[in-house]
């Protein structure tokens, strides 16, 4: 396992889960091979913008309540901070107090900075910070600059730690070391384990819920404390808007789940292998088929099959026959989906459920076995049950491939994920998309019904489409459309 | 002393990326690690082109190690091809340059290429993004206009320069007004950025008979340099127009200066100031029977929407200037030039200025100070929490800028004035009354 908290920092994805960001072939294909690690490792000559572990690590860690971020870099790199007031919304819509202040600092390494290094004005930041805002913990994260010229974070908790009574936790995260961006949850989350996380002194009666926003959206809270309740268990929503204090009680759970797979490998298996706390291993809670699996799986730890079962038949019996309603007017209708390595398998098989044909699935990466050494669920799950092969292929956010691809598809709706901006490349090419912005939004029977419905609306009236397509113009050359989209793959 | 950047309100030299992207179908080939294009998009929307269209080297270790000059020789290549662009500007980032990649040398091979092919160091650490404009536009100038001939001079064209690209929250808004008052005065505008405006308004640069920047300091460094390469008049005026008092200051300085016969500017500036207190007339009660109107006020913003707003509140409105901090990392050499700037208000009003970028400082200091009742603030959305705390009056009018959504309007000019009283009124017009 790759999972030693003793080293100061996490293995990338590439070298610990065998991740890749360049595939082209089929999905039967790719399980055939046994996933990524049968595969030839791709790259590109040529390239577009994508996204960085730091982003990723920061944008997790921002999200902690009452902790601070020192941000080790030039400006640019904290422009995260800025967020801060989408922060506070949604701490609000979670029922809290906005925080008084964003608790997020650079160094504001300049020009001389990358020459004499700058550790003596991270220390006096670090400890204005503390002295500023009383955080709670502090994570310190490093950047290009901060690795490329060598600074050393390691030190300066030690030297800290008599000035400083919190936690202060160095976040590895500088984004030349890694082509995918979600190293930068095992990087946040090797910092937690490592440094905020302690050891159990009692069993609670608590499951720690692994997510994103924290189900803001449609209230889909309710839902899961609804399904929680009949497990007798009570949720910790993770990271968003948690406390440090309820961070460093993780380790008293009865177990871990998560709704992105992506997401909580290494912070699930860290749990389960540090502190004996279970990781679930389901499928996500997204469709019917998903919502089922992880329901049970967790009550099968918590020793609630039987009150679950009851609790999903009561359900399934409201919402399924009004699934099937709509979902009978996709039948047939041509998919393409591009989403993260979790998500985007989690929801062809929901679209599969519909009886939709799914035309290409593109992933932003491939892990090829989570921390704990099995094959990503999601995947397996196609690969052992999908009736249907289509193809499959792995780019990390690269918009002229999949456009390339989405022209030659031409589906009769596109559905996509973060980034939030990538649904408009598909309606400015003419075809109708979805953004599953929230990680709820196929969630348990309910939430399926929301999705079907909003699906069949979508490819239903596609006026906006229409509109925008005729008037605007995409930034690609013609010729680039008469490719293959693997054109700029090269051997490694 | 410390260095700290708390709450920060710019990006880094790469920021200028949007400034590129402004320009309708520029491409900007970003040599740096794969998020730096995420992280400084800071005006957060996609047009002709999106964060994830920027072509960009995505350095990596490989990179780091054994350079990546091949790597952006690629990106470049295969850019020309994969891109519908009309010029690429080449930006690079902290690491190609801290690890010495020849970068000059990668993209001289691209000399010959169809289309113009620049590049310009943006390093984060070698400045800001409103900085990295000014690079930009410098590069535009050197490395392509300079280079060939683009015809004489064309009689009353007037180029028009001023504000930073997304960074302005209502930038193209704000360029648009502005060249719907040159246009009122007879001269036909010119400008590079915004709706449609790209390589042929570029080519027309060089063929202005003015240069016009309305911007306190930044873009100074390119009409110096436009001057000097094509011998092009400037007019430097510090502040965009905002409301009546201003608009019709600026436009009798412009017509004075670009030669407008002042009987066409005086009846023009008649008939839109008449137009103007038609408007004010009807909604004026408003203003100051109300409870929550202030009396004084703070800006926290860049020095271009701190000095805009600051006229328009003391010329235009009546209102006095407490402290008026400049938050965007304005270089030193610029400071005493812009502190006079707030010392020419009517009645001999002036303000002190504070030049910071620690949001904890500002904040202190705005608590510390007396408003003679409700402060009004007009910052960021940092400063949205602190308004309410001293029951204040906010308007977010600065980067990070959020809370309302601009789409195309603009402050700029007399319609401009009445939409930022729209917006201000609003909040007041929504609090206990």
């Amino acid at each position: 396992m790759g999972i030693n908290l003793k080293n100061s920092e996490v293995p990338i994805r590439e070298n610990r889960l065998g991740s890749i960001v360049a595939y082209s072939g089929s999905i039967k294909e790719f399980g055939k091979q046994g996933g990524c690690s049968g595969c030839d490792e791709k790259k590109r000559c040529f390239s577009q913008s994508s996204a960085c572990n730091n982003g990723c690590a920061i944008g997790q860690l921002f999200s902690i309540y009452d902790a601070a971020i020192v941000e080790h870099s030039p400006a640019g790199c904290a422009s995260i901070a800025m967020a801060s007031y989408l922060n506070d919304l949604l701490v609000t819509a979670l029922g809290k107090k906005p925080r008084e202040n964003s608790g997020f600092t650079c160094s504001d390494m300049g020009e001389s900075d990358t020459v004499f290094g700058a550790i003596d004005n991270l220390k006096d930041v670090i400890i204005e910070t503390y002295n500023r805002y009383k955080p709670k913990a502090i994570f310190v994260a490093s950047s290009c600059v901060s690795g490329v010229i060598g600074e050393d974070l390691e030190s300066i908790v030690e030297d800290l730690k008599d000035i400083i009574p919190v936690p202060i936790a160095p976040v590895h995260c500088e984004g030349f070391k890694t082509q995918i961006w979600a190293s930068g949850f095992d990087a946040a989350f090797h910092a937690i384990l490592k440094y905020i996380v302690k050891p159990a002194e009692k069993k609670t009666n608590k499951v720690n819920v692994l997510n994103f926003a924290g189900g803001t959206s449609w209230n889909s809270r309710a839902d899961v404390l609804r399904l929680f309740k009949v497990m007798d268990v009570e949720p910790t929503f993770i990271l968003n808007s948690a406390t440090v204090e309820e961070l460093q009680h993780l380790s008293e759970a009865r177990a871990t789940i998560s709704t992105c797979g992506a997401l909580s490998t290494y912070f699930g298996n860290g749990l389960e292998q540090e502190f004996g706390v279970p990781f679930v291993r389901s499928l996500q809670p997204h469709g019917v088929i998903g919502y089922e699996d992880w329901a049970l799986k967790l009550a099968k730890i918590l020793d609630k099959e039987k009150e679950v079962t009851e609790f999903l038949a009561e359900e399934k019996k409201i919402y399924q026959p009004q699934i099937d309603e709509f979902a009978k007017k996709l039948k047939g209708k041509r998919a393409m989906i591009a989403m993260g390595p979790s998500y985007s398998h989690n929801y062809a098989r929901i679209l599969e459920e519909f009886g939709m044909q799914i035309e290409h699935v593109t992933s932003w990466h491939m892990d090829d076995k989570y921390d704990d050494g099995s094959m990503p669920d999601a995947l397996k799950y196609i690969i052992e049950n999908s009736k249907q092969d289509y193809k499959f292929s792995v780019n990390e956010l690269q918009n002229y491939e999949f456009v390339n691809i989405l022209k030659r598809v031409n589906p009769d709706i596109f559905v996509t994920r973060h980034p939030a901006g990538m649904i408009v490349w598909s309606m400015k090419l003419g075809i109708p998309a979805y953004n599953v912005r929230d990680e709820y939004t196929a969630f348990g029977y309910k939430g399926t019904l929301r999705f079907v419905k909003a699906l069949y609306y979508t490819i239903t009236n596609r006026s906006f489409t229409d509109s925008i397509s005729k008037h605007v113009k995409m930034p690609y050359n013609e010729w680039w459309y008469q490719q293959p989209a693997e054109t700029f793959f090269v051997d490694n | 002393m410390t260095k700290i950047l708390d709450e920060p309100r710019y990006v880094c030299a790469l920021g200028a990326l949007q400034t590129v992207e402004a320009i309708y179908k520029a491409i900007p080939v970003v040599h740096a690690g794969p998020g730096c294009t995420a992280k400084v998009s800071i005006g957060g929307r996609s047009g002709y082109l999106g964060t994830q269209t920027v072509p960009c080297t995505n350095v990596g270790e490989t990179e780091v190690v054994f350079g990546g000059e091949e790597k952006l020789h690629d990106v470049i290549e295969n850019s020309l091809k994969v891109m519908d662009g009309d010029i690429f500007i080449v930006l690079s980032g902290c690491t190609t340059e801290i690890v010495g990649d020849d970068i000059d040398n990668v993209v001289g091979t691209f000399k010959d290429s169809e289309k113009p092919v620049l590049s310009v160091p943006t390093a984060g650490f070698k400045g800001t993004n409103i900085e990295g404009h000014e690079w930009v536009v410098d590069a535009i100038i050197d490395q392509y206009l300079s280079k060939r001939y683009f015809g004489e001079k064309i009689k009353g064209l007037v180029n028009i320069w001023g504000p930073v690209p997304s960074y302005d929250p209502h930038w193209v808004g704000n360029f648009r007004e502005l060249e719907n008052l040159i246009r009122e005065l007879g001269l036909t505008p010119n400008c590079i950025f915004g709706e449609y405006r790209g390589i042929d308004n570029i080519n027309l640069v060089p063929r202005a008979k003015y240069n016009l920047l309305v911007a306190p300091w930044v873009g100074l460094g390119n009409v110096k340099n436009l001057k000097e390469k094509f011998g092009t008049p400037y007019l430097h005026y510090p502040t965009l127009p905002i409301g009546a008092h201003e608009t019709s200051l600026f436009l009798r300085t412009v017509g004075k200066e670009f030669n407008v016969d002042s009987n066409l500017v005086e009846e023009l500036i008649t008939r839109k100031e008449k137009e103007y207190y038609y408007y004010i007339e009807r909604s004026c009660s408003f203003f100051f029977e109300n409870r929550a109107s202030s009396k004084m006020f703070s800006t926290v913003a860049s020095a271009d929407y701190a000095l805009s707003l600051s006229r328009f509140f003391v010329n235009d409105m009546g209102l006095v200037p407490s402290k008026q901090y400049i938050t965007e990392g304005v270089p030193e050499e610029h400071y005493d030039r812009i502190r006079q700037y707030f010392k020419e208000f009517n009645y001999e009003i002036e303000a002190e200025v504070v030049f910071s970028n620690d949001g904890y400082q500002i904040h202190q200091q705005i608590e510390n100070d007396d408003y003679a009742g409700t402060p009004l603030i007009l910052g960021s959305i940092y400063e949205k929490k602190l308004a309410s705390k001293l029951n204040g009056t906010f308007l977010c009018v600065s980067t990070p800028y959020a809370e309302r959504v601009v789409i195309h309007s603009s402050y700029v000019g007399y319609h401009g004035g009445l939409k930022l009283l729209e917006d201000l009124y609003t909040s007041v017009f929504q609090k206990f009354n």
